[in-house]
């Protein structure tokens, strides 16, 4: 219990440290990219956690979550509006919570409607909500600025600790801020009597109703206060950028909300940090470099449904017994012999998707693969070779390496139980 | 009159287009209780496979080859994936098929590049069957209407004529009974989901041309029948057909209305002024929220009947 609050304290040290230990002190700059970086975690942190007091604590798959965290984007860029002539003073700092209630509003009108169902209909009820809303922000020009987005001004010169919001380093710290407290809020909702039924609404619905509670009412409070946070989320996300666009409320923006979710780990509450952190990380990367960068996170994400589906914070966790027992240093070895073969199956992977993605789209665009030094033919032989040779080789040693794992874990855990 | 009469027609067609994606969806689902969200990646896969099909072979070959591959895909996803995380819930299973769109969707820009492919209707088909009032109706979409109307029949038939739709139809009441009887179920399965891959295959064959063929077309139809499905009522074959035509005829209809809300209430001396978000819902022509239309539906048929038009079961 202590080393968990030792962890959390360590995590907002190194947040408000990043920033300084990539300052520029020759030019006495911050490093802009990192500082965007860092503030776009921030937003996906609250995202995905959001997302997850559906999908993890409440078994509810549901595909509209952006249009939350867009509203409460729209919502602030226009408070934000208001309060810079003057008609709406109001701080900066407390311009998320508006966004939040926002959220709040919007999901107790939709979800008065999509949680009546569960589990299959519900999916489908959201992706119609989701779908209605987008296209609404592209058709109704007044409050959401159709295609072109609606822009604003975050200089509104009202601020409670004198802050003027100018650099993004200031803004990062209210990111910061606002989502530790929105993480602590949400943490403290999984103790409350609402987090612990819908836990049981979750696993056994039928038997949460003949205890007397009302699903459909855990269902809906849930719902409600998921889009309350992700409103604040949209919110510092209008703050940072001063623009929001229909993006912020679009699917592809729902559905990396629940990547992220479910890539972190959806049954452990640090989950969807873990995967938003990670998630934002590659994006910034690998999404620059590669023109594949959905097919990864799709396979990633297809791999961990059918392997691992508690998801990484999941496999963190499971070591605990193992560690417990002290006996983590006699899983080193296993683990090494994973590792080379698991390499040249993603290298091969990632081969064989570059060079046909570099047929097509690469063409396309006129780039040119460039490997080791040297540009690579892609309509040679061999390169193709090479990467669907160790595709296949990896893979196939792979299943013998994952086999012999399976029987030391086994013994390890069977071990550590005893 | 005229507009009344070629929108009917054109609504029929793009109805029962929808009909044949939202079959399949149906089909799968009220089998195997699961969604498969990648089903407008399949029909997607459907339109470019028998594009490539087409240059090599001609058109009516790739009519059959197109959909049989895509069975074939089917018949994959289901032994080597879907089964694979059945044994973890619904919930699993959902998001299974929501990872292949990805993979489908970016398999497909990295196999066919990103610009729309150049899928021409056949120049068999390709001529007038009628006119009306001076608009010429193509031969190609009575063609389309022949082929899902051959199609439908041809389930109907199958679901409750023959024997294998009797053991399909009992496997989805009573899989322990059937699998007593010496029924392969998980085989059932299989045949099922292979076989509704197909039909949305055979949709993305003759959609292919009539719509565009381009790596978007999976994003712009995918929703659309998902509203089709839940609005019929989920798992209810007969609720998708009849939401299948309304969403066609809404879809078509939209288009040539160009009256708004203040139209209606202008007779009644109620005039709106002003530049409000208010003052926007209230004059917007039809003509332009034409793609809203179906969410709106949706939404406004839970909130009355939450099982959807012809639905017989909650979720």
């Amino acid at each position: 219990m202590r080393s968990r609050w030792w962890l959390i304290l360590m995590l907002i040290v190194v947040a408000i440290a990043l920033p300084w230990c990539f300052y520029d002190w020759t030019h006495h700059r911050h490093a802009g990219f990192l500082i965007s970086m860092l503030s776009q975690m921030g937003m996906m942190v609250i995202l995905a956690l959001s997302y997850n007091m559906l999908l993890g604590q409440a078994g509810l798959f549901s595909l509209c979550h952006a249009t939350f965290f867009g509203i409460g984007g729209y919502a602030t860029v226009h408070l934000l509006n208001a309060a810079g002539s003057g008609d709406f003073p109001l701080p900066m700092e407390v311009m998320p919570l508006f966004a939040g209630l926002t959220g709040l509003a919007l999901a107790i009108l939709f979800g008065s409607m999509a949680t009546k169902q569960r589990a299959t209909a519900f999916a489908m009820i959201t992706l119609g909500i989701g779908e209605l809303m987008a296209t609404s922000a592209l058709m109704f020009h007044h409050f959401f600025g159709g295609e072109g987005g609606v822009t604003t001004n975050r200089m509104i010169d009202n601020s409670l600790f004198g802050l003027s919001y100018a650099s993004g380093l200031q803004v990062y710290y209210l990111i910061l801020v606002w989502t530790v407290i929105a993480t602590a809020l949400m943490y403290y909702l999984t103790l409350t009597p609402l987090g612990r039924m819908a836990n049981a609404t979750r696993d056994n619905f039928e038997r949460a109703q003949f205890i007397g509670y009302d699903p459909r009412m855990v269902r809906f409070l849930q719902f409600a206060l998921s889009g309350f946070f992700a409103g604040i989320g949209g919110g510092l996300y209008a703050i940072t950028y001063e623009i929001v666009t229909f993006d912020a409320l679009a699917a592809p923006l729902s559905a990396n909300a629940l990547l992220m979710a479910y890539i972190g780990g959806t049954t452990v509450f640090g989950g969807p940090i873990l995967g938003a952190i990670l998630i934002t990380l590659l994006q910034s990367g690998v999404s620059l470099l590669s023109n594949s960068w959905l097919v990864y996170v799709g396979v990633m994400f297809i791999a961990m449904v059918i392997f691992a589906p508690t998801g990484l914070a999941g496999i963190i966790k499971a070591h605990d017994p193992i560690r417990q027992a002290g006996r983590l240093g006699s899983l080193v070895v296993p683990y090494l012999r994973l590792a080379i073969p698991s390499l040249s199956l993603v290298l091969g992977f990632v081969g064989v998707a570059e060079l046909m993605s570099f047929l097509t789209i690469g063409a396309a665009q006129g780039r040119k693969l460039v490997l080791f030094g040297g540009p690579i033919d892609v309509h040679a032989t061999l390169p193709w070779a090479i990467s669907a040779g160790a595709l296949l080789v990896g893979g196939l040693w792979l299943r013998f390496e994952a086999a012999g794992f399976h029987r030391v874990w086994e013994s390890l855990t069977t071990e550590a139980r005893r | 009159m005229e507009t009344v009469l070629i929108s009917v027609l054109n609504g029929l067609v793009y109805g029962m287009l929808l009909f044949m994606l939202a079959s399949g969806l149906t089909l799968i689902f009220s089998m195997m209780g699961v969604l498969n969200f990648a089903h407008a990646s399949i029909y997607m896969l459907g339109a470019y496979l028998a594009f490539t099909a087409s240059q090599f072979l001609g058109f009516f070959p790739a009519l059959i080859i197109a959909p049989v591959v895509c069975g074939l895909i089917g018949a994959a996803i289901e032994i080597w994936g879907l089964r694979r995380v059945h044994h973890n819930g619904h919930i699993a299973e959902l998001l299974f098929t929501f990872g292949l769109v990805f993979i489908i969707q970016r398999l497909v820009q990295m196999t066919w590049g990103m610009l729309p492919m150049a899928y021409r209707v056949p120049p068999v088909l390709d001529f007038p069957l009628f006119s009306l009032y001076g608009v010429n109706f193509p031969a190609y979409r009575a063609f389309m209407l022949l082929v899902s109307g051959a199609m439908l029949l041809g389930t109907w038939l199958l679901l409750k004529k023959t024997r294998v739709g009797l053991i399909i139809q009992a496997a989805l009441t009573h899989p322990n009974m059937v699998s007593a009887l010496g029924h392969n179920v998980p085989r059932v399965f299989t045949i099922v989901f292979a076989g509704g891959c197909l039909l949305a295959g055979l949709a993305g064959v003759i959609g292919g041309n009539y719509q565009t063929t381009e790596p978007g077309m999976a994003d712009s139809m995918g929703p659309i029948v998902f509203v089709v499905v839940v609005f019929g009522g989920l798992g209810s074959l007969a609720g998708c057909v009849v939401a299948s035509i309304i969403m066609g005829m809404i879809q078509t209809f939209a288009v040539v209305i160009d009256y708004s809300i203040s139209d209606i209430l202008r007779p009644l001396g109620v005039v709106f002024t002003g530049d409000t978000l208010f003052t926007e819902i209230l004059t917007v022509p039809v003509a332009r929220i034409g793609a809203l239309l179906p969410f709106v539906m949706m939404v406004t048929i839970l909130f009355f009947r939450p099982r959807g038009l012809l639905g017989t079961r909650d979720t």
